[in-house]
């Protein structure tokens, strides 16, 4: 491979060479100033509303066409926002009552429905916050004559931005997306982990890019975190053939849609998907995962202010479990600690916070957040598969502890007459070498074990995954870590019980045949990598 | 001409089933106007709606003013069973 000048931050896999495309979303700050000529100011207002309602209308159309109708719906609901007449009302209002240019008038204007809407205390409507945030900023960009985010991607490109919200990035058209390079950020920035839930190549931690670069070509690798801007003919004819290969390659993999995750010998593995929003549940489907074997519920906490309520949660899960159609949902308990941290849980700061108040044990101090995250997953149990799996387990009285919770918490939705699945299976996350050792008592209390290789390595080695010093002791095939994996499956299938592999070594095809070997029952990847997975698993 | 309803949809009337209710009531001739509880809104209004906070079991009371009212009930009866 060729050495590309400069580096960032990798941050997901693969290769583009394209034109970079400048996207630079946020407003700073919306001017303010007291007009004079009135009927001026609202015919400027009323221009902008009908270019705003031109450009919903064909990012529906778009949208329809991309995504299909139920994700285009938000369109349409946006032009109805739009249409609304107690909205326009108030924005006229603004401008002749009160002599506010336009870009204020929709800007007050739409803080006021927000906090209407946030008064109802209904998670549904609350949710529409964003959605009123959307149009009020389209409208204010285009009365400031700045282009918006999704009418701007015609042809194919390379994205340059600071960070991309959900939202943002489900306007954009993906199919004409190379490849995304960011001025800031780190792998868990948003971008970085719609990226690789998306199969987009992406490099982020670059710094400022010249604004003479945009429209210039440049070339990026997402698995070195290499890019090159302004490249030689050379560099960017030799990076246009890699991206070729993997573009076919990947075209290839789609044969492998609808057929079984089988070996030579006919043993069967059950190859899921891990997801950390309910947006990634349509990677999943389209990648072809045969369930999901790790819904991380850290974002829907980490996202908020105060903790989400069972309500809220509720939504979410019950929405994952049924666009997943009966296939099995693994949600994992809120697994926050210090290095993830939700402001709201007020978490004193901890000198060594990975062997600190995490997972499990931060669940058992605060009870209330716990049951009612139980609780909502228990009542989505109802409209699907769904097991519940319980993080950083050490010692047999913690999973006891939590099995009281939710017999307790089984009574009450009983007595209530709130529909659940009373055969929800429960398991346990095998990270903590602990756990590896005990997992013959630990199979008799659960339904089954995921091994998450990420913490068991690290535990294991005593060497920090985040740390780059250390970076060479850490390493999740190590001969120690394998051993444990196969003493947790031994166990595990001798008391009856499946046994699934979550961490990033799950995604690594030269150790699939390995995990294999060992006895793993299950394999959860990232979506893009569930295909790649599958023809390795097929050709052992 | 008035008539109610008690919303059995599990999610209430949220954006979804508002926007479809508003692009009902602007296909009417006639001026419908809900109310929920305390809090009433003209069927035509987007923001108006969500904000009565309707959730399953709330009953609405649906007021029709126009020449056709009869017909307009009756299909707003059906366009209620259909949708909440």
């Amino acid at each position: 491979m060729k050495e590309l000048k400069y580096r960032g931050i990798a941050a997901s896999n693969g290769v583009a060479v394209g034109k970079l495309r400048f996207l630079k979303n946020s407003i700073e700050k919306i001017p303010s100033y007291t007009v004079y000529h009135i009927d001026n100011e609202i015919l400027r207002y009323e221009n902008a509303e009908k270019i705003a309602d031109r450009e919903l209308e064909d990012l529906y159309k778009k949208a329809v066409k991309n995504s299909g109708e139920e994700s285009a719906e938000i369109f349409s609901i946006h032009r109805m926002m739009l249409e609304d007449p107690d909205f326009h009302d108030l924005i006229k209002n603004n401008i002749k009552e009160k002599q506010m240019n336009a870009e204020k008038a929709v800007n007050e204007a739409s803080k006021n429905f927000i906090s209407i809407l946030e008064s109802t205390n209904d998670p549904y409507l609350m949710a529409r916050v964003t959605d009123i945030r959307d149009i009020s900023e389209r409208l204010v960009k285009i009365l400031m004559g700045k282009t918006t985010t999704s009418e701007s991607i015609l042809e194919e490109c390379i994205i340059y931005t600071d960070d991309l919200t959900p939202s943002e990035m489900l306007q954009l058209d993906k199919s004409k997306i190379l490849a995304f390079i960011t001025a800031y950020g780190s792998q868990n920035s948003h971008t970085a982990i719609l990226a690789r839930m998306n199969g987009i190549p992406c490099v982020v931690g670059c710094g400022t890019l010249p604004d003479v670069l945009d429209g210039k070509y440049i070339v990026i690798d997402g698995s070195t975190g290499e890019y090159e801007t302004d490249p030689s003919e050379e560099t960017l004819i030799f990076y246009k053939k890699i991206m070729e290969s993997e573009k076919l390659r990947k075209y290839q993999l789609q044969r492998l849609k609808g057929l079984p995750s089988r070996t030579s010998e006919g043993k069967n593995i059950m190859l899921y998907a891990n997801i950390g929003t309910r947006q990634d549940v349509k990677c999943v489907i389209e990648n072809d995962a045969e369930g999901i074997g790790l819904f991380r519920t850290e974002f829907i906490f980490m996202e908020k202010t105060s903790a989400p309520s069972e309500e809220e949660q509720f939504i979410i899960y019950q929405d994952v479990v049924r666009k997943m159609e009966g296939k099995r949902v693994i949600i994992r308990t809120l697994d926050i600690g210090a290095d993830k941290n939700a402001q709201y849980l007020k978490l004193p700061i901890e000198e060594n916070p990975a062997l600190g108040l995490r997972g499990i044990r931060l669940c058992l101090q605060k009870q209330e957040i716990f049951k009612s995250q139980l609780r909502a997953i228990l009542r989505a149990s109802a409209f699907g598969k769904v097991s519940i799996m319980f993080p950083m387990i050490a010692s047999v009285f913690e999973i006891k502890e939590v099995k009281e919770i939710i017999r307790e918490i089984k009574t009450e939705l009983i007595i209530k007459k709130i529909p659940f699945d009373p055969a929800t299976e429960i398991g346990i996350m095998i990270e903590t070498p602990a756990a590896a050792i005990l997992s013959d008592l630990f199979a008799t209390e659960v339904d089954f074990f995921s091994i998450g290789t990420n913490d068991l390595a690290q535990y294991t080695l005593a060497a920090d995954r985040q740390n780059p010093s250390v970076s060479r002791y850490y390493r999740q095939d190590h001969e120690s870590v394998m051993r444990l994996i196969k003493i947790v499956c031994e166990n595990a299938h001798k008391a009856g019980i499946w046994v699934g592999i979550c961490g990033e070594i799950a995604s690594d095809i030269s150790v699939t045949k390995k995990l294999v070997l060992c006895g793993a029952d299950e394999l959860s990847v990232s979506p893009p990598m569930v295909l790649p997975i599958r023809e390795k698993i097929r050709n052992l | 001409m008035t008539f109610s309803y008690m919303i059995t949809d599990e999610n209430g009337i949220h954006a979804r089933p508002a926007g479809m209710l508003v692009k009902f009531a602007k296909e009417m001739t006639d001026k419908i106007t809900v109310k929920n509880k305390d809090k009433s809104a003209d069927a035509t209004k987007l923001f108006a709606l969500m904000g009565l906070g309707a959730k399953k079991g709330d009953t609405l009371e649906f007021t029709v003013t126009g020449d056709n009212a009869e017909e307009t009930i009756i299909k707003l009866r059906e366009f209620c069973l259909k949708t909440f």
